[in-house]
């Protein structure tokens, strides 16, 4: 590979990674509180259809009025809400009437893509063929330019040119990170994910932090969804385009032991896995092996936490088994 | 009572209230009452759809009514219906037997892949060298174990390391459907479609008979329905399922070898799923390609659930579910709403039949004043 060759794999690696973080982050946060919502993927198909559809109503609203980082903002704002609705529908099935979490996940799976898909082909139904969005608003999702910083040669281009949503996933992991470790409120939720009824004990209010969890977890994962239908498919509608990373991402928890630093080396190692094959084409080897390469990753890294067993990295305890305070 | 008093006048001290609705768990429910609250259930999602389909500026009574004309209407697509029945009542089952066992498999599709692929191998390759009725038998058993292997594999790694099996199988799918795409675009491709990745259909002996114009699938999948109910219900390793999936520390407790559990169950799994993939290459598409699955794998999860596992309800709700199906294709000529609509539809469906579980299970008191 050529010395800008790599520059470039590590830009596109960044791209690929940037839903993947969103929607790891998301289910980390919800894990966290012992709730295992597997509508990863629907929750992202949501967000996705709802950012396009936000920036689209909007453009066509306001018509030539139309600015970029309005648009822009409500995409993203609009996409986190529709992944935080299926959120609040996963709280309410799981927490208050106590369905089944894998089959509430996998529900709210098949009813996101179902729901994603719908609105995305409606929308492309009445713009007559499909669904763009204004050129400014692209733009706002495409690569920047700041002055002098991305203008350094190597390190600009790594570092200082993505679209804002790149550093939104960072700024949220360092969140998130912070939350955990140094807050009240990050050690409550630990207290509840791992053992709710012990926390129920000390006076959390274990039923608002499972909520409150699932639904911020679930708008982070819709953001995931905003980046790939506005960012990756620059605000067009493209059938079924979440295509399975909702379920990278959540394998990619156990990847990164439920820590939001490490979900970021998990990201960029899975995106970087997804855009080898442009980069280091070898001559008989099909672009099929290249494809499954991140899944077999996957599974690798499923066995290999698996054989290791450690505690410290671990799934919170409750996960998977909803809390009933009167069968304490 | 003296303690009591300096309680109370302590300033931290509130008053414990009664909260205004308390849960009580109840001990049995009557078929009529779990009819009726999943009746109302499933009323309760159609509505919902409803008001989504008024929101499309579409009459929901007339696009039901078209739903129901375009999947029962006619002979013609009546069979076309039931036709769409038949791999979710199989893959249903198998799925089913893995859920008993709290074993999450959300491979099918990769299992039903699997079947399809290997009994495909025979029928391109093989249909020289063999009547018929060998050759479907030597499809079917080779879709048997294809699926069965492909499904045993999580298994393997969660009977000794207790890995992930939701993730381990729902990773394989997409193995498995890369593996058939590299066989499509590469060493499979029929070389006569020219430019098209596509591969040749099959032999005529390579194909299903049928029986009242639907291919011989739907017997295959009734008598299905009454193994697996003897299995479940019957039979011994039926009841280690049970025990298995209830608590495991009781399984190992009673002697059971929860490892050979593990690895029995999801091959026979598995194997149905593959049966689903030999009945779709050799009773409805003729070929194999990267579609055949058509999402049955993930729809398959739905039956079963809603079905309660019970083999015998997955008859009607497959059926539910392909006339949803069948009928939003229709509807997306009519109406020009996107089939997408049927899925989220489903999704709907499940959310309230998932809810309405814990009326059935859960008595609420409200407070008296």
């Amino acid at each position: 590979m050529e010395g800008f060759a790599v520059v470039d794999f590590f830009f596109m690696a960044v791209i690929a990674a940037t839903p993947l973080l969103f929607a790891t982050l998301g289910e980390i946060l919800t894990q966290k509180s012992g709730s295992l919502n597997l509508g990863v993927e629907g929750m992202m198909f949501m967000g996705a259809a709802a950012g396009v559809a936000a920036s689209y109503i909007y453009e066509a609203t306001v018509g030539d009025a139309t600015l970029g980082f309005v648009s822009a903002i409500l995409a993203v704002l609009i996409g986190f809400l529709a992944g935080a609705l299926g959120g609040l529908i996963y709280s309410v099935l799981t927490v208050t009437f106590r369905a089944n979490q894998n089959v509430t996940g996998l529900a709210l799976t098949i009813f996101g893509i179902g729901a994603g898909n719908l609105v995305g082909e409606l929308l492309g139904i009445r713009a007559g063929g499909f669904t763009t969005v204004a050129e400014d608003t692209k733009r706002m999702f495409s690569s920047i330019s700041i002055p002098w910083l991305s203008d350094i040669p190597v390190i600009g281009r790594l570092f200082f040119s993505y679209n804002f949503m790149v550093y939104l996933a960072i700024i949220t992991a360092i969140v998130l990170m912070w939350i955990f470790n140094k807050t009240r409120v990050g050690l409550n939720l630990r207290g509840v994910g791992e053992s709710p009824a012990t926390a129920d004990a000390v006076g959390i209010n274990v039923t608002r932090y499972k909520y409150i969890a699932a639904i911020v977890g679930g708008g982070i994962c819709g953001l995931g969804g905003v980046f790939i239908s506005m960012a990756d498919n620059s605000g067009t509608w493209i059938f079924n385009c979440i295509a399975g990373r909702g379920w990278i991402a959540v394998a990619l928890v156990i990847f990164a032991a439920w820590r939001p630093s490490r979900a970021i080396i998990g990201a960029l190692l899975f995106g970087g896995l997804s855009v080898l094959r442009l980069y280091l084409p070898i001559d008989g080897i099909p672009a099929q092996v290249y494809n499954i390469l991140p899944f077999v990753a996957t599974i690798l890294v499923l066995i290999f936490t698996s054989i290791r067993q450690s505690k410290e990295h671990s799934q919170p305890k409750s996960c998977g088994i909803n809390y009933f305070r009167e069968e304490r | 009572m003296n303690e009591n008093k300096q309680i109370t006048q302590h300033p931290d001290y509130k008053e414990h209230h009664e909260p205004w609705v308390r849960m009580v768990k109840r001990d049995n429910v009557s078929t009529q009452r779990a009819v009726a609250v999943r009746a109302i259930a499933i009323l309760a999602a159609l509505l919902v759809g409803g008001i989504l389909i008024l929101l499309m500026e579409h009459n929901p009574i007339l696009v039901y009514k078209d739903m129901i004309i375009g999947s029962l209407g006619s002979p013609l697509v009546l069979r076309e219906t039931a036709r769409m029945a038949i791999p979710l009542l199989i893959t249903g089952m198998g799925i089913a037997l893995a859920f008993k066992m709290r074993f999450w498999n959300i491979g099918a599709e990769g299992q039903i892949i699997a079947g399809a692929t290997a009994a495909s191998y025979f029928a391109l390759f093989h249909y020289q060298n063999m009547p018929s009725p060998v050759l479907l038998m030597v499809m079917f058993a080779a879709a048997v174990v294809a699926g069965g292997v492909w499904g045993m594999i999580p298994a393997v790694f969660k009977a000794k390391w207790n890995t992930n099996e939701t993730l381990f199988t729902l990773m394989l799918n997409y193995v498995a459907l890369e593996g058939l795409r590299y066989l499509q675009y590469g060493p499979w491709r029929d070389p006569s479609k020219m430019g098209f990745p596509v591969i040749a259909m099959f032999d005529t002996s390579a194909r299903l008979p049928r029986v009242f114009g639907v291919h011989i699938g739907w017997i295959i999948a009734l008598v299905l329905v009454v193994l697996v109910y003897i299995y479940m219900k019957k039979s011994k390793q039926g009841y280690e399922i049970t025990v298995v999936g209830e608590s495991i520390q009781t399984a190992k407790y009673a002697g059971i070898n929860t490892s050979l559990v593990f690895l029995r169950t999801m091959f026979i799994s598995g194997a149905i799923a593959g049966i689903t993939g030999f009945v779709t290459v050799a009773g409805a598409n003729f070929t194999v390609s990267e579609e055949v699955t058509g999402g049955v794998g993930f729809t398959a999860i739905t039956v079963a659930w809603l079905a309660k596992l019970n083999p015998a309800a997955m008859i009607a709700i497959s059926v539910f579910l392909a006339i949803l199906q069948k009928g939003s294709g229709t509807i997306q000529t009519i109406y020009k709403i996107p089939s997408s609509a049927a899925s989220m539809l489903i999704g709907l469906i499940l959310f309230a039949m998932l809810g309405c579980e814990f009326f059935l299970n859960y008595k609420l008191i409200f407070k008296k004043k």
